[in-house]
């Protein structure tokens, strides 16, 4: 499940100090379901499902769920092997106010491909 | 204990280009054919060190690699604070026909990576006598931008960490860590807004499909060699260029991304050396 990035990106004392300076809520996309995943100086505080329509977060990252099964592969296929390769071919799509994503991108990068570990199939809801 | 020195040696000279004084830095190894290696945007030379430091090249060819004016250890103008940076066509084209000048190269192989792969096209069009052949690492004679520049130089991003996180996406997953890192680092160390400023040539100035029917292969033989996960300049974009360039020779790297010679240096030989070999043979 989703969750389970809150788990390995806790269990990374280098992670969380390099997202150090992070502390937002942002939306995740896979397919039609959001995520709203909360960050407090780089640790991952809350992953929820979004419910409410005016549940939301400062940016947004969406892709399929197939995209993301094929992003978090150990050697994943070119073009969805990192979010800015999948951007430009229109398999991920950003939203909303990109200032702290870009402030942070390697962050951001990091800790969604924490779930690459060739079980992105379970992994990925 | 005696260190062990790597045969590169490193110097520097004067250059004089578009009436501006530039000090420049280059590093140098081996004997032989002259092949000058040109960096990718927003980087510098020290791309190169596994090839400068490859007997197996070095042995027959006479590697250079010198850092741009504004990159690496070359400096900007001495009245720099009061411009932007900003490469263009004419601009490039200026800087490496000054540098083949000033250090007397005869029949030179040119291997430009990413920008250095696009410029080698217009260079091949403009004097193919004088080249030897060109290699274009990650080169296409066009390509669409799909981010914002701005996001490179702006007071409220940190231009080194964002450039650095914007071509990581760059990098093949398979590319060793080590490498991968070395070559993110160089984009770390970028002066503010030059790695902007070179995309100003590769996204929205250097643009040459118009033209790449042009080239007389025969006059200068063109190898271009693309590496598979290069989500910047793609294989897709490699093949159509090799589709307008008459006689242009293609290899996709399997594996690779978009900085051959510093994400993996050793699977980068074993498409090089063939390369290479084939060169050496031109009369």
């Amino acid at each position: 499940m989703i969750e389970e990035i809150q788990r390995r990106v806790n269990a990374d004392q280098a992670l969380q100090h390099r997202g150090r300076w992070v502390n937002l809520t942002f939306v995740f996309g896979i397919g039609d379901d959001d995520y709203l995943i909360t960050i407090s100086a780089g640790k991952i505080t809350d992953i929820r499902q979004r419910h409410l329509p005016t549940d939301t977060g400062s940016f947004s990252i969406r892709a399929s769920k197939d995209s993301w099964d094929k992003h978090w592969q150990v050697t994943p296929p070119r073009d969805y092997h990192d979010i800015f390769a999948m951007l430009p071919k229109q398999i991920a799509r950003i939203d909303g106010e990109l200032l702290p994503l870009m402030q942070n991108l390697q962050y951001f990068k990091d800790i969604i491909a924490k779930l690459r570990d060739g079980k992105g199939d379970e992994n990925g809801g | 204990m005696a260190v062990e020195f790597e045969p590169m040696i490193g110097r520097y000279f004067m250059l004089e280009v578009g009436g501006k004084s530039y000090r420049i830095y280059m590093e140098e190894a081996g004997r032989g054919i002259p092949l000058l290696c040109l960096h990718t945007a927003g980087s510098d030379a020290r791309q190169f060190r596994h090839i400068l430091a490859d007997a197996d090249i070095t042995s027959r060819f006479r590697v250079m690699a010198f850092d741009l004016p504004w990159h690496g250890k070359s400096n900007p103008p001495k009245d720099f604070r009061n411009e932007d940076y900003k490469l263009t066509v004419h601009g490039y084209k200026a800087i490496i026909n000054a540098v083949c000048s000033a250090l007397e190269l005869e029949s030179p192989v040119v291997m430009g990576c990413s920008m250095g792969g696009r410029i080698v096209c217009h260079l091949a069009l403009e004097n193919p006598a004088y080249f030897r052949a060109m290699i274009a690492l990650e080169g296409a004679d066009k390509l669409e931008p799909y981010y914002n520049l701005d996001w490179l130089y702006r007071p409220d991003v940190h231009g080194g960490d964002v450039q650095a996180a914007f071509v990581s996406s760059q990098v093949a997953p398979t590319s060793p860590d080590e490498y991968r890192w070395e070559t993110l680092w160089h984009y770390m160390q970028g002066g503010p807004g030059i790695f902007k400023g070179d995309l100003h040539f590769y996204w929205l100035d250097g643009d040459f499909d118009d033209r790449s029917p042009q080239i007389d292969t025969a006059a200068c033989p063109i190898y271009l060699m693309s590496g598979e996960y290069d989500c910047s300049c793609t294989p897709e974009h490699t093949l159509a260029t090799a589709q307008r360039i008459r006689g242009a020779k293609t290899t996709i790297m399997d594996g690779m991304g978009h900085f051959p010679m510093s994400e993996n240096p050793a699977l980068f030989k074993t498409y090089l050396i063939p390369v290479l070999d084939e060169i050496a043979t031109i009369t």
